[in-house]
């Protein structure tokens, strides 16, 4: 493979619907993380009350907007079952719980004992028609006249409606964050006894950041669903939450572009590598261990030499605690 | 004492295993005037301050504010009734402007409901009058050269301006200063001395926790003096230098000429 053929396939990967629904994703994190400083560490399972309510609702033979709305507001539950009993206690317990919590459900819907609704190991399938009935664009191959930036109309759709979400829930940020509502939650972010003794309400606020991230990357997980009208236990492993973090803080946390622009960013490197080291002869399981091992080197340097992430302000960064 | 007291304590108790930190019998701080706590390192000044706003919960005790028995509330609850705190060590949110440390404290902001803040026009007016008041006080406090700068940028002696212009910004009835001269030069404790002064003129009552004697005696205040956990004396600065518990506690380990060998 040439050069130009990585390239291609790295761009295509970089706005394609792992990069759109990663970006979705952590625009819900960074609500979390970026801007009201609570530590999730699994975020994932947030995806997974999405893409399992939809697919277990549309499964059972209910409609597909039924499906979305289930596993919304399954993600709701989850983010008030994590948060209620953690949010007034120091800052790593809600890690804590986030992670056991992701990890819990993850094992659970794996089990035999769910097998009548989840299907355990094997997973759930074709439950995305719905979702691809609604498709207005024609049949064809949409694209710049590279091939392999070309996706077909099934495709286009779901990038479409995904990006269409980034856009719209960075929106929501962009608007909330300006607002008297982000300032209480950045203030949060700073010092919460500062802001209680300013009579701010803080564990109100923690709640309602932790559920709009909360349902924000339900979406997330059902959009990675409908791509592959198939949800299964191994889709929501906990690295996945790290990788989300990576790319929070890549794109740099706080900021209303960071998810996208880290998104986009890492999964151009990760397919970059991927494709180069197979294409120089390197086999699947070396190349699986190299990225995750990248992955890993990309938040140690950015951690220590570009904290403030690829496109955050830097001056900001700077501002220490005394 | 002219009117009915703005707080009033009893049977305040705290201990931390053994520690018996805090334990006041009665206390009541004088309404629409300042009260100076003073105290040995470990007296309980910062500890007491903890369990009135909120901040740590209390083994026994009844305290009322205002008239309203607010014991056991939480910090948000008390400041929104008009109770502000500050900390000992300053708690400037470094990662928001000057300007915005200042919003952020304003009481009535509709747009800090999640729904409303996202139609700006409900919460736009109200904006403007909170960022009015806060550059007045920025002003007065001579930060608003500051105005846009990250509150982290601020030096530590700016820290402790803003600070406690931000406490006013929550409109109190009671301004409850942890150490507000704690780690400041000479000159800037004058004029921290003066703002606590113009507080007290602008109607509010305020008590400061501060173990300096010298800073006080010249302030017409009520002194209140604790060690280990209770109230030695209470009175004018004058009384209090020439109180005899108060000597043994607490001044005399500073002044050995006094009570002598």
């Amino acid at each position: 493979m040439s050069l130009g053929k990585i390239l291609e396939e790295s761009t295509r990967t970089a706005v394609g619907i792992q990069a759109a629904s990663y970006a979705l994703a952590c625009v819900g994190l960074n609500v979390q993380f970026g801007f009201t400083g609570l530590v999730n560490l699994g975020h994932v399972a947030s995806l997974l009350m999405g893409a399992y309510g939809t697919a277990i609702v549309v499964d059972k033979g209910g409609p597909l907007w039924l499906g979305v709305v289930v596993g919304l507001l399954a993600s709701v539950v989850l983010a008030l079952v994590m948060g209620l009993p953690t949010l007034r206690l120091r800052a790593d317990y809600l890690a804590i719980v986030t992670l056991s919590v992701a990890e819990i459900l993850r094992i659970m819907v794996g089990t035999r004992s769910f097998r009548g609704l989840t299907n355990g190991q094997q997973g759930i399938q074709g439950f995305a028609d719905g979702f691809f009935e609604l498709n207005p664009i024609p049949r064809g191959r949409y694209g710049p006249p590279l091939d392999g930036l070309k996706f077909d109309e099934r495709q286009l759709w779901l990038l479409l409606v995904c990006w269409s979400l980034v856009a719209l829930t960075s929106l929501l940020v962009f608007a909330a964050m300006r607002s008297p509502w982000g300032r209480v939650l950045r203030a949060v972010r700073e010092d919460e006894d500062a802001a209680k003794s300013l009579g701010k309400n803080v564990f109100a606020y923690k709640l309602q950041a932790l559920v709009l991230g909360s349902v924000i990357g339900a979406l997330a997980g059902v959009m990675l669903a409908f791509d592959r009208s198939f949800v299964e236990p191994k889709g929501f492993e906990s690295a996945v939450t790290f990788i989300f973090l990576v790319i929070v803080i890549l794109g740099g946390a706080g900021t209303v572009k960071g998810p996208w622009v880290g998104a986009m960013v890492y999964w151009f490197v990760f397919q970059f590598t991927d494709s180069f080291l197979r294409d120089v002869g390197w086999v699947d399981a070396d190349v699986a261990a190299i990225r995750r091992l990248l992955a890993g080197v990309m938040l140690a340097s950015l951690v220590i030499f570009r904290p403030q992430g690829l496109f955050g302000d830097r001056k900001e960064s700077l501002i220490g605690e005394r | 004492m002219s009117a009915e007291p703005i707080l009033t304590l009893s049977g305040v108790r705290k201990s931390f295993g053994g520690l018996v930190a805090v334990d006041v019998g009665h206390l009541a701080v004088p309404r629409g005037q300042i009260t100076a706590l003073i105290g040995p390192n470990g007296a309980g000044k910062t500890t007491l301050f903890n369990l009135l706003t909120g901040f740590d919960r209390t083994d026994a005790g009844r305290w009322s504010f205002d008239g309203t028995d607010v014991t056991g509330w939480s910090p948000h609850r008390l400041a929104r009734r008009g109770m502000v705190r500050t900390f000992q060590l300053t708690k400037a949110l470094a990662r928001l402007s000057v300007l915005d440390n200042m919003r952020l404290a304003a009481r009535e902001q509709p747009g800090e409901h999640f729904m409303r803040s996202l139609i700006p026009p409900l919460w736009r007016t109200e904006e403007r009058r909170v960022t009015e008041r806060a550059d007045e006080l920025l002003a007065r406090f001579k930060l608003d050269h500051l105005r846009d700068e990250f509150a982290g940028a601020l030096s530590g002696g700016q820290r402790k301006l803003l600070e406690m212009a931000r406490a006013l910004m929550v409109n109190p009835s009671l301004v409850m200063l942890d150490e507000p001269m704690a780690g400041v030069n000479p000159a800037l404790t004058q004029s921290l001395l003066g703002h606590i002064t113009a507080l007290r003129d602008e109607g509010m009552s305020v008590v400061f926790v501060e173990h300096d004697m010298d800073a006080v005696m010249h302030l017409s205040v009520t002194v209140v003096c604790l060690a280990a956990g209770a109230v030695i004396a209470e009175g004018s600065p004058a009384s209090i230098l020439a109180n005899s518990a108060v000597i043994d506690a607490y001044l005399g380990q500073r002044r050995g000429q006094v009570t002598g060998a």
